[in-house]
């Protein structure tokens, strides 16, 4: 298998063997890591919109092994609504770098990135579209947790609807057999064509509205935030979000091996009071994002095969 | 009644697509771009079908359709039938087919999409042909054939 100049736009674009190979590499690049493995290696690291935390994360990725970094944290928005624009900056930057991270608010922008140039494009987030590097390190989160991908039982908690990261995760996680929980109110329920590829991959998923109801059967609960502007009435907002935060009283309604996980930043969908419990691996999972770029980096720049 | 019957005349090269229903022949003509051709085209609507009732009909003089341009109105004229008209015979008959990518012909449903927002030439992968479903190249929306509009 080889990654080499490959594009890193969507976690469909991905085998499972290819999944796990990338996660196998994360695991050897955290207990072995090679602060010379990407020396002479140039990163362009162009965020169209600001998020600093995924930004810091690719950045130390590249720092932390040796390469170098180049680009822009967030432009001037007014300058990029011609598509020039966004064509000609990666054009540029194909020029000065040797991989291209882009992040950019318009859905497919990295695929039509990708496209326009010759140097490998990982794509860190096109709007409500993909994030791959966060999928893969929510399972590399996963995996590290519970020793398998195979056959688990996985809750997705929350805004189902309109979140990206449960969507990426549903489809990665159709490759290993798992068995899915979706609990959301009626309004964010997970579209219907991830219910249909669901079906058709023959995986087993129901749909609830009480977490209490199914909570004692899962292995992982992976929780979103519920977005008060997803919301034409504020009253309904409240109503919602009061039932879909977790706090203490989940414990009485848990396995015991429980983990849960949130792509952060939360709001207050997770009450503080369950970050000190062993269920609580979010920001381990935040953490786990270094090792799983790394990893991607080093495939995808030839110096690890 | 035959006295009544109206007939396209004959061409003696070119292409025949019968078999389309007359809600779509306008759209049949705009997928293959027909009205900004300098080919001899003519058409018919409402022509009597033993298998359709009514139906229409589009024969083109002078150009020979490939399959993979006819099968492009496959996503609208499912049971479409094409023959290929040399010397005024019948050289060649088939039914168009829903291909497997569809290019450049419908446009993206999400207007957050890279090809609405930065005019790029779109791109869909036929997903399920039964139920009609296409997915965005881009934004991998899913889309009903059925919502779709033409570039
Ligand atoms: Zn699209």
């Amino acid at each position: 298998m080889s990654f080499e100049k490959h594009d890193i736009i969507s976690i469909r674009d991905l085998s499972k063997n290819e999944i796990l190979h990338i996660l196998d590499t994360a695991k050897k690049i955290e207990d072995n890591p090679d602060s010379r493995l990407l020396e002479n290696k140039m990163m362009a690291s162009l965020f169209f919109e600001p998020s600093t935390r995924t930004r810091l994360s690719f950045e130390s990725a590249m720092r932390r092994l040796g390469g170098e970094v180049i680009g822009f944290a967030d432009p001037d928005a007014t300058s990029l609504k011609k598509g020039e624009t966004l064509w000609d900056t990666v054009k540029m930057a194909e020029n000065y770098s040797d991989i291209i991270v882009i992040r950019n608010p318009v859905e497919g922008s990295a695929r039509l990135a990708a496209e326009a140039v010759d140097v490998p494009v990982i794509n860190a987030g096109d709007g409500a579209n993909q994030h791959p590097t966060q999928t893969l390190l929510d399972l590399y989160t996963i995996l590290k947790e519970k020793g398998t991908l195979e056959n688990l039982n996985v809750g997705f908690l929350g805004d189902l609807n309109y979140g990206r990261t449960v969507h990426s995760l549903v489809v990665a996680l159709s490759h290993f057999n798992t068995n899915m929980f979706f609990i959301s109110p009626k309004a964010l329920k997970i579209p219907d064509s991830y219910l249909d590829e669901l079906k058709q991959k023959g995986i087993q998923y129901h749909e609830e509205e009480d977490l209490f109801k199914v909570s004692r059967e899962l292995d992982v609960l992976y929780v979103t935030r519920i977005q008060k502007e997803r919301f034409p009435d504020p009253l309904e907002y409240r109503k919602y979000v009061g039932v879909y935060i977790i706090d203490r009283k989940l414990l009485d309604h848990i396995k015991p091996e429980l983990r849960i996980l949130h792509p952060l930043p939360r709001v207050d969908e997770i009450h503080p009071e369950l970050d000190d419990t062993e269920h609580a691996v979010y920001f381990d999972q935040a953490k786990n994002g270094i090792p799983v770029r790394q990893a991607i980096l080093a495939l995808i720049l030839g110096r690890i095969k | 009644m035959k006295g009544k019957t109206f007939k396209i005349s004959a061409i003696k090269n070119g292409t025949v697509i019968d078999h389309v229903s007359t809600d779509h022949i306008f759209k049949v003509m705009d997928i293959l771009k027909l009205n900004e051709s300098n080919d001899v085209v003519t058409m018919g609507t409402n022509l009597e079908s033993k298998k359709m009732g009514k139906k229409g009909l589009i024969k083109i003089g002078g150009r020979y359709l490939t399959k993979q341009e006819a099968d492009m109105i496959a996503i609208i004229a499912t049971g479409a039938n094409i023959s290929i008209i040399k010397d005024y015979g019948v050289e060649n008959k088939f039914r168009v087919e829903i291909p497997d990518i569809i290019e450049n012909i419908v446009k993206c449903v999400n207007t957050n999409c890279v090809t609405n927002a930065y005019n790029v030439p779109t791109r869909f992968h036929v997903i399920n042909r039964k139920t009609l479903k296409i997915r965005c190249h881009y934004c991998e929306r899913m889309t009903d054939m059925s919502e779709i509009e033409m570039v």
